[in-house]
Order: structure tokens, then C-alpha cells, then sequence
């Protein structure tokens, strides 16, 4: 018989170790669910936070190694893939968190909801080290899979059963977009692998128009995912309807890995098509600003209102991605996305507190007059709206003033202006939740926090870092900045091997 | 092959300038038809009144025995009398696809004969992928029962074909991952590649070369039993529950091509099961030449095959049918997951000994043939017990 | 893989794939979706990659096929109606839209090199199953591993969706067999 030739594996142990613990671990779940009655899923909670917190430490001892490929090309380790493994195994274990309560007060099925997050962030974790277009296609899928099953999870809900219905169809919709542009690229440059595409966009023999029309398709696929005007009509649907951690883990960890990829791919490895791509996402940008905050001004629920806020921030960090000549661009995004994910995990946590089963509150209206009698969840909520809303000292603050300075470096004069307006306009709908909270009266009387500890921790762990991010954002900044510059060092033109 | 008829078409044959696809297509066409009019059809049928006269015996009866020697031409009698009755096809039939269903169930019955190793020299076409397109035919045959299921606007047929179409798809899986340790063992999918790396000893079959393919090979023979639709898993065409499933608006010659690919593909799974476990057509080298061990190849070939034939209609005559949630069970709670530890267990097995085992092998035949004489032992014990005169006398 | 033959596989694939779409029972659409997949199958394996295309046949035309049709008649899909004239305007808009797309996409497909395509010689093993497998299991090896998280993933999301709904906290336990559906006995 033929033997196989084990050396044709460039095989790199280190770089997916973080991987390897994540997915045998929702594998882990899933048995140990077995012994796990569903009621008592708290258990399930703790061990998946655990597992995550593993292989978030992992990833930690990950981030200052030196950057390299491994697997042939099809994964790139070092700063920037731990940098974004570290941000959505921390929404992950967040979202966890937040659900501990969340789930068996609303009857959500035990251990497969905390398998498929683990499948969701282990999907994540690949978008952001895939250097593969078919790695980062495979993750975007179990991302996208799991996140489908998560937000239809309420199976007695028929807003669930309509959010992952729409949120799936879309999905599936942007999947054909972004493989019709991967096969484009691949007939356009015969690779698949993010290294020889950009070597061979060099050559003069590569086809451009094909290669245009494969970018173009890409920027369709990822402008689904991160809900980009014109391909956002998903996203407050699907916001409103899912189980509201569900919700937060979209809304931070999605985004978070689809910009990973996105990322990577344009800013990284198509620079020299920047010119073109450019272009488009400066329309882009400004409508997905623009749409997101005017359709934000008019939701009297707050799942949709964060909904249309979340589209807004994704049209912010395409000025960064616009921005793109700017050495400090990536940096900026990267550290935007930080700030973001405390934030809005935060306010997220806020809703989950105000729900019960069977009793939803997510209108603002049932905000009214919270301050009075939970100063301690409205004090939390107006910290978050302020930061989103981007009041300095807070996360939000730092991370618009450096997007918005890398966009001025680029000479991105307009859509600058653009962007500030549209932090104004944001910063209406925001302080309405805080009116409401302290000037208005009535509303509902939300659980009592007391017995649910988990929920305090989340609050005061997103709050916290809401606060840090801000106050210091040098340390937060730098280390950004070297995640962007590591992704760099993957290119071909400081190409390290790390195993062989 | 090729050269005979290059040879004609130079001869002139052809005319001057002769069209040597279209030649070579007609060439094949007509070998393909004189291989399954001659051989494939009337096997069936053979088989059809063999099977009836075998349970008729374990069932103590008598059989067919009227219309020739033994009631042997029984199957050409019934062939006929299904030719001349009228073809019935209902009012609310979908017409179209109601008469085009038995074709794609024949289809699948006589793709497969294209790829069958008769012997070193007697196959059609030796694909380097032959177990694969083996498979493949298998999963078209599905769309040809559903077709007749549904089309027939009747809903015994329906859930016949429903049944059939879940047995068939769930069966394949387990089906599959019994080929790939022979697979595994050889490196190769060819029909002639895996028969050629057995020898004629049985120790030397795959069968026996180590307990996992062992074990592997039992699964896939009941997994063949299951696609098949054969008793006891022949819930598709439940006469108790189903009248005749998806085949009960049927009447004619194409209620008898579903039976047709029945029987026909006892024989196919039987061949595959052969090839794969039971050394195929290899023989002892009694002569040197080569018409001789062709021909001890072929007999070689068709007795292990046709054991194993007459093993399911055994089986079909003694086990009683299995309700439809059993049979899923046993698909995918245990014979899966067995399939599965035979994989790896074979993979395992094969980077241990890249060679293979041969103590293992005369260790695991010695087992078999243990197993073989208890089994044979008490047989004997029941049929002194039973009716002495049927038994002695089997061609009443 | 001869011209003629060529020719002969994509005019039924293009017909049976105008036929999945244009057909108004289902039923009959997946058919003519199952020989549209068959022949491509074909001629993958006309153009060498024989291992492609028998898996082609049994995923595509055997499993998922089967699938599909198991979904229709889950749903229950009757041939569907004359639809109402109303939307006809965007009928005609997207059917324009689709016009354009394609002929975008025949530009662009025409004004591709052809270096490497049609008339390259394809090289030794080719298409065969050693290839594959090799490249499975080196380059691409991450991928296949991925691809089988994905899977379980599905499953788990599929049965985590799917699976009966949990007896109602403190219902007896007669009221929780009432509900489920009945089952054989001895189940």
C-alpha cells in the first residue's frame, strides 16, 4: 500500500492549542450534559466559563509570539489572531456568564446552548486565525451555525423562532455571496491562501477583473455578517427576537470575528487594491453610519434601538477600514473593538436583568424611573449609553478619537464629518435611555438583582472595563497596534516558518 | 477488446473513415446488452423461484415444482404471465414519473455489473475507483423508489417509499465504513487491486486478516441486507402493513422489475461482500492456463457469491421482520458506531503491521472455523430431529 | 472528454437546472435538480476528476437529494398556484437584475486567460483519489478537521431545535406521556 508522507504536514501544535481546548471542550459540555439535569444547567455555565477562561489564558501566553503560519499557510498565529481569539472568548465567557440565570429562568435546553457558544467562539477563533480564505469560510460557518440555533433557542417565542429564521436565510444568502467571491478569487489568482493571493496580485498576469469582482463579492459576504448598510435588514429582527445574551454575543463577538477576517484580508493581504475597495467602503461606511443612527432615533425598543446602535459602530469601524493608508488604522480598530465589546456586553447585561420569563421588558418604556429603584443597574446602563454614546473619559470615547484621527491621516476629510455628526445624532437616543431612567417615572420593577450573583459579576466586570479602557487607554492601544502590526508580519514580506 | 475492434475498424470494416466513438459506443452497447439479457435478467429470475424453493423447504413445504424439471422454469412462466398483463397505471398517478421509477430502480440493479470481477480477466471496466461507483449506484437507486412512492398518489406506497428511502440512506453509512478497512488495508478501490491482494486461502482473506474486518464484514452484509429491503428488514414492501409498498400500484412487467432489482441485487451485494471480505474470484493455480483458471476463477467467484444469496434467503426464511424503530436503532445506535471502531480500529491495525498479520489471519480462521463446525453441529442436531423425509428427498 | 459529449451533458444539465426552477410541483423540480447534479457528476468525471465526481453522486444526487424530497414532504408542498399579477413589476425588476448579473458575469468570464484552462494537459494523478487524499490530510488538513466541527456543530444546533419540547415543569408524570406522541409499545 502507499505509505503517506507524515513530513507533508507542516504541522504547529502551539497555535492551535487555544482552538483545540475550545472545541473539545463544547465537546466536553455536551457529555457532561448528559449527567446534568437540564434545570441545573448553572453547572454546565460554570464549567464553559472555565473551559473558556483555559484557553482565554492560552491565548494570552500566545499574544507576544513572534507571527508565523502554520498548517501550510492556513492558520497564522501570533498577536493579531490572539488578540481577537482573547476579545471573543471574552464575550464568549461573558455571554456565559450572563446567561447562567438568563437560561434556567427562561428554560433554554441546558447543554447545547452552552456547546453552541463554544462552537460559535471556537468558529471566531478561526475567522481570526484563518489565513486561508477557506479556513475563515469554515469558521464563519460554525460560527453562523451555531449562532442560528442560539437565536431561535426560545423555541416558545415566535420572535425567537422569526429571528433565527431571518438571521439563518440572510445568512445563508451572504454565505453564496462570500463563496462565489472566494471562487472568483481562487480563478482569478489559483490560490486560496491569503499569502500567494496577495503575491500574485503583483503579478501582471493576474485577472482583474475577476479579482475585482471577487473582492466585490467578498465585501457583500462580510458586509451581511456585520450588518453594513445596504445589508443590515437582518440584524434588528434577529437583535430583537434571539435570547438577549444570545443578543450580546452577536452584537460584540459576530461582529468582532467578521471584522477579524475582514481585516485580515483587505487591509492586510489586498493592500494593493485599496484604491478600488476603498472606494466602496466609503460609501459604505457613511450609509451604514448614517441609516444605523437615523433608524436608531425612532425604536421604542431597546434590542432594536441597540440593534440600529450596533450597525452604526460597524459603520465607525468601516471609517477606520476606509482609513486604511493610515499606518494607525488597524490599531484604531482593534482597539475600538475592545472598547466596544465591554460596552455593549454591559448593556446587554442590563436588558437580560430586566427579563423574566414570560415577561419581557425591553421597551424603553419599561426603563422609566429605574434609577430610583435600582440606582445600581441604572448607574451601570447610563455608563454604557455614555461610552457608546462616546463621552469621554469611557471606552467609546478613546476608541471613535482614534478611528476618527486615523481617518483624518488618510485625508478622509468628509466622511470624518460624516462620522462626527453622526456621533452627535447618536448621542439623542442614547440620552433618552438615561431620561428615561432618571427624569421619567413609572416603568416596571425589574427581578431583584440580589439573587442573581452572576449577573452582578458581569455587570461590574463590563463596567470595569468600560472605566479602564478609558481612563488608560495607552496600554490597551499599544497592544492593539502590535496585534495589528503582527498581522503584517504574516504577509510574505516578513514571512517567518515557526515549525517545519 | 479495443484491439479486436481496431483491428476491424482497420480492416476496413467500418468504410474509409469510420466514426470510432460511435463504433466503440455500439460495441459497448451491445456487449452491456447481451451481458444483462444473458446474464443479469435471467439470474434473477433464477433466483426468484430458487428463493421459493428454498423456504418452501425450511418452511417445510413444497414450493413450486410444476412447470419444468423441479418447477425450474417457474420464473420464465411468471416472467411472461407479468409481460402480458396489462400495464395499470391509476388515474391520480403522476404519470410521468410513475412509469419512469422502475427504470431508475433497474438502473441501479444493472450499473453495477459494469465493475462486477467475474475473474482476472472477465470485468467490464476495472475503474481505480470501482467500490466508490459500486456506492454510488446504491444512492441513485433511492430516487428511483422514492419516485415510485410518491408518484403512485397512494399512501401504502408513500410511507413505502419514505421507509425504503430512510433504510437505504441510513444503511449506507454503516455500509461504507465497512468498506474502508479493506480499504485502508489496501490502498487501492479497485474491484481487481483489492482481490488481488487476497489469496485463494481463506486465511488470507480479509475477512480473517484481523478481528476488526471481521467484525466488519458482518456489518456490511447485514447493512446489504437492509438496502436491499430483505427480510427481516424489509419494511418497505411490509405485506402486513403496506400491502406491497411503494410497489402496490404497480402491476405488470414493471411491478416486476422492482423484483427484478431485488433479487438482482442479492447478487451485487453478495459480488461486493466477496470481493471485499472473501477473497473474491481467487483460486489454487491448478494449470497454467489461462481459460482454465479464468473459468476455476468464475466458478471460485460465483460460489462464495452464491452462498452468500442463499444465506439471505435463509435468513429472509427464519427471522421474523423487525418493527421500523428497531431497525433505526440498530443503524445508528450500534451498527455506526461499531462501523466506526472498525475504521479506526483497522487503521490502527494497519500502522502497527503495514504488512499485515499473518499469525493473526491462521488465528482468526482457526476461530471461524470453530465457530462454523458448533454452527454446523446444530443444524445437524435439528434436522435429525425434524422431518427426515423432506429433508432426504429436497426435490419432491 | 469529446466535444460532442460535452455539449450532449450541458444542454441536459442546463435544461433539467431551467427545469428546477420553472416547474411548479416540487417534486418534479428536485428530479430535474437530481439530473442536473448527475450530469455534472458526469462530466467531472469526463474531465478526469473521477473521485469528485462519484462522491458528487453519492452527497448530492443520493444523500441530499433524499433529504430534500423528506423536507417537501415534511412541509407538505403542494404544486404551487398561479401567483397573484400584483408583483409583477418586481418580477420584471428582478428579473432584469438577474439579467444583468449574468451578463456581468459572461464578460467577465469571457475576458478571463484561458492560461492553465482549456487546453492545459492535466497533470500525472490527477483528479485521482491519492491526490485528494494527500492534500486532505496536508494542506488542507485544518480545513477537514474544521469541516467536521461544523458538522457536529449543525447537528447539535439541528437536535437542540428540533428535539421534543421538555414536559412542563411540575406536570404529573401521566400528563408528560399524554403529551409526546404516541410510540409502539415496548419502546
Amino acid at each position: 500500500m502507499t505509505q503517506f508522507n507524515w513530513s507533508l504536514i507542516n504541522f504547529a501544535w502551539l497555535p492551535i492549542l487555544p482552538l483545540i481546548v475550545v472545541a473539545v471542550g463544547a465537546m466536553g459540555v455536551l457529555l457532561a450534559g448528559v449527567q446534568v439535569d437540564d434545570e441545573d444547567s448553572g453547572a454546565l455555565g460554570i464549567l464553559t466559563i472555565a473551559l473558556l477562561v483555559f484557553a482565554a489564558v492560552l491565548s494570552l501566553l500566545l499574544f507576544g509570539g513572534r507571527p508565523s503560519v502554520a498548517f501550510s499557510g492556513a492558520l497564522a498565529a501570533g498577536g493579531y489572531t490572539a488578540y481577537f481569539d482573547l476579545l471573543v472568548l471574552f464575550a464568549a465567557a461573558m455571554t456565559a456568564l450572563m446567561s447562567v440565570e438568563y437560561a434556567a429562568d427562561q428554560g433554554l435546553a441546558g447543554a447545547e446552548y452552552y456547546a453552541l457558544l463554544m462552537f460559535a467562539a471556537l468558529g471566531m477563533m478561526l475567522m481570526a486565525a484563518g489565513d486561508d480564505l477557506i479556513v475563515i469560510f469554515l469558521g464563519l460557518e460554525t460560527m453562523s451555525i451555531a449562532i442560528y440555533a442560539l437565536a431561535g433557542f426560545m423555541r416558545h417565542d415566535p420572535r425567537s423562532n422569526e429571528a433565527a429564521l431571518k438571521y439563518f436565510l440572510l445568512g445563508a444568502f451572504s454565505t453564496g455571496f462570500l463563496l462565489y467571491g472566494i471562487a472568483f478569487i481562487y480563478g482569478a489568482t489559483g490560490s486560496i491562501k491569503l499569502e500567494p493571493i496577495e503575491a500574485a496580485l503583483s503579478r501582471p498576469a493576474t485577472d482583474n477583473a475577476l479579482l475585482l469582482a471577487g473582492v466585490g463579492l467578498l465585501l457583500i459576504g462580510f458586509g451581511f455578517k456585520i450588518a453594513a448598510v445596504p445589508f443590515h435588514m437582518w440584524a434588528p429582527d434577529a437583535y430583537e427576537g434571539a435570547p438577549t445574551p444570545v443578543t450580546a454575543f452577536m452584537a460584540v463577538g459576530v461582529k468582532a470575528a467578521a471584522f477579524a477576517a475582514f481585516v485580515r484580508i483587505f487591509m492586510v493581504h489586498l493592500g494593493p487594491l485599496g484604491p478600488q475597495w476603498t472606494m466602496v467602503l466609503w460609501v459604505m461606511a457613511g450609509l451604514t453610519m448614517t441609516v444605523g443612527n437615523l433608524a436608531a432615533l425612532v425604536q421604542t425598543n431597546i434590542k432594536r434601538m441597540l440593534a440600529y446602535s450596533a450597525i452604526a459602530h460597524a459603520g465607525y469601524i468601516l471609517v477606520g477600514m476606509t482609513a486604511a493608508a493610515a499606518p494607525r488604522a488597524g490599531g484604531a480598530i482593534l482597539y475600538y473593538l475592545l472598547g466596544y465589546a465591554f460596552t455593549n456586553l454591559g448593556a446587554f447585561t442590563v436588558v437580560v436583568a430586566l427579563e423574566r420569563r414570560g415577561a419581557i421588558h425591553d421597551n424603553l418604556a419599561d426603563y422609566r424611573g429605574l434609577a430610583a429603584r435600582h440606582p445600581f443597574l441604572a448607574a451601570a446602563m447610563a455608563l454604557f449609553m455614555l461610552s457608546l454614546a462616546g463621552v469621554p473619559p469611557l471606552a467609546g470615547f478613546f476608541g471613535k478619537f482614534y478611528i476618527f484621527s486615523a481617518a483624518l491621516d488618510a485625508h478622509l476629510l468628509w466622511l470624518t464629518i460624516i462620522a462626527v455628526i453622526n456621533s452627535v445624532i447618536s448621542a439623542y437616543y442614547y440620552l433618552s435611555v438615561l431620561i428615561a431612567m432618571y427624569v421619567r417615572e413609572g416603568g416596571v420593577e425589574p427581578a431583584a438583582l440580589r439573587t442573581r450573583p452572576a449577573l452582578i459579576a458581569t455587570l461590574v466586570i463590563a463596567a470595569a472595563g468600560t472605566v479602564a479602557i478609558g481612563l488608560f487607554p495607552q496600554p490597551y492601544i499599544t497592544s492593539a497596534a502590535g496585534a495589528f502590526v503582527s498581522a503584517l508580519g504574516n504577509a510574505p514580506h516578513h514571512h517567518v516558518v515557526l515549525s517545519r | 477488446m479495443q484491439s479486436w475492434i481496431d483491428s476491424l475498424i482497420a480492416a476496413g470494416d467500418f468504410g474509409k473513415n469510420p466514426p470510432r466513438d460511435l463504433v466503440y459506443a455500439l460495441f459497448i452497447f451491445g456487449l452491456s446488452a447481451v451481458v444483462f439479457l444473458g446474464v443479469a435478467f435471467p439470474f434473477a429470475g433464477i433466483v426468484s423461484w430458487v428463493e421459493r424453493r428454498v423456504w418452501a423447504r425450511i418452511q417445510s413445504r413444497v414450493g413450486p415444482n410444476r412447470v419444468g424439471p423441479n418447477g425450474s422454469l417457474q420464473w420464465l412462466a411468471d416472467g411472461l404471465k407479468h409481460v402480458f398483463k396489462e400495464d395499470i397505471i391509476p388515474d391520480e398517478a403522476d404519470a410521468r414519473l410513475f412509469k419512469l421509477a422502475p427504470y431508475v430502480v433497474v438502473l441501479g440493479f444493472v450499473l453495477p455489473w459494469a465493475v462486477m470481477p467475474f475473474s482476472s480477466a472477465l470485468i467490464l471496466a476495472d475503474l481505480n475507483v470501482g467500490i466508490l461507483y459500486f456506492t454510488a449506484i446504491t444512492a441513485l437507486t433511492v430516487v428511483g423508489v422514492l419516485m415510485a412512492g410518491w408518484a403512485s398518489d397512494n399512501k401504502w406506497s408513500l410511507i413505502g417509499g419514505i421507509r425504503s428511502a430512510a433504510q437505504i440512506v441510513s444503511y449506507e453509512i454503516p455500509a461504507g465504513m465497512s468498506i474502508f478497512p479493506v480499504v485502508l488495508i489496501t490502498g487501492t478501490l479497485s474491484m481487481q487491486g483489492i482481490i488481488r491482494a487476497q489469496a485463494w486461502e481463506p486465511y488470507h482473506w480479509f475477512l480473517f486478516s484481523n478481528p476488526f474486518c471481521f467484525v466488519a464484514a458482518i456489518v456490511l452484509y447485514m447493512s446489504a441486507l437492509a438496502e436491499g429491503n430483505r427480510t427481516p428488514f424489509d419494511l418497505p414492501e411490509a405485506e402486513s402493513e403496506l400491502v406491497a409498498g411503494f410497489a402496490t400500484e404497480y402491476s405488470g412487467m414493471r411491478y416486476l422489475l422492482f423484483f427484478f432489482a431485488e433479487w438482482g441485487n442479492m447478487f451485487i451485494a453478495g459480488a461486493l461482500i466477496t470481493t471485499l471480505y472473501l477473497g473474491g474470484w481467487q483460486a489454487p493455480r491448478l494449470s497454467s492456463s489461462p481459460v482454465v483458471m479464468n473459468v476455476l476463477e468464475l466458478l471460485s467467484f460465483n460460489v462464495k457469491v452464491l452462498f452468500l444469496v442463499f444465506t439471505s434467503m435463509w435468513v429472509r426464511a427464519t427471522l421474523p421482520r423487525v418493527r421500523i424503530d428497531q431497525m433505526m436503532s440498530l443503524c445508528w445506535k450500534f451498527f455506526v458506531p461499531v462501523a466506526f471502531i472498525n475504521l479506526i480500529g483497522t487503521a490502527l491495525w494497519v500502522a502497527i503491521w503495514p504488512g499485515g498479520n499473518p499469525v493473526a489471519g491462521y488465528v482468526m480462521f482457526a476461530l471461524g472455523l470453530a465457530i462454523a463446525v458448533l454452527f454446523i453441529r446444530r443444524v445437524m442436531y435439528y434436522l435429525k430431529r425434524s422431518r427426515m423425509e423432506m429433508y432426504l428427498h429436497p426435490t419432491i | 472528454m469529446p466535444l460532442g459529449v460535452f455539449i450532449f451533458l450541458a444542454a441536459l444539465a442546463v435544461t433539467s437546472a431551467l427545469g428546477t426552477v420553472l416547474q411548479r410541483n416540487p417534486v418534479h423540480c428536485l428530479l430535474a435538480l437530481v439530473v442536473t447534479l448527475l450530469a455534472i457528476a458526469v462530466m467531472f468525471i469526463g474531465l478526469g476528476a473521477v473521485t469528485v465526481g462519484f462522491l458528487q453522486v453519492i452527497v448530492y444526487a443520493g444523500a441530499i437529494m433524499v433529504l430534500f424530497l423528506f423536507v417537501i414532504w415534511l412541509l407538505n408542498l403542494q404544486a404551487e398556484l398561479r401567483t397573484s399579477p400584483g408583483y409583477l413589476a418586481l418580477k420584471a425588476l428582478a428579473g432584469l437584475l438577474c439579467a444583468a448579473l449574468v451578463a456581468e458575469l459572461f464578460t467577465l468570464l469571457w475576458h478571463a486567460p484561458t492560461a492553465g484552462g482549456a487546453q492545459a494537459a492535466a497533470p500525472p494523478g490527477y483528479g485521482s483519489i491519492e491526490k485528494i487524499a494527500t492534500m486532505l490530510f496536508s494542506d488542507y488538513l485544518i480545513s477537514f478537521e474544521v469541516t467536521s466541527v461544523l458538522l457536529l456543530a449543525a447537528i447539535v444546533g439541528a437536535m437542540a431545535l428540533a428535539r421534543r419540547a421538555p414536559a412542563p415543569q411540575h406536570a404529573s408524570p401521566q400528563a408528560a406521556a399524554a403529551d409526546g406522541p404516541a410510540r409502539p409499545e415496548g419502546a
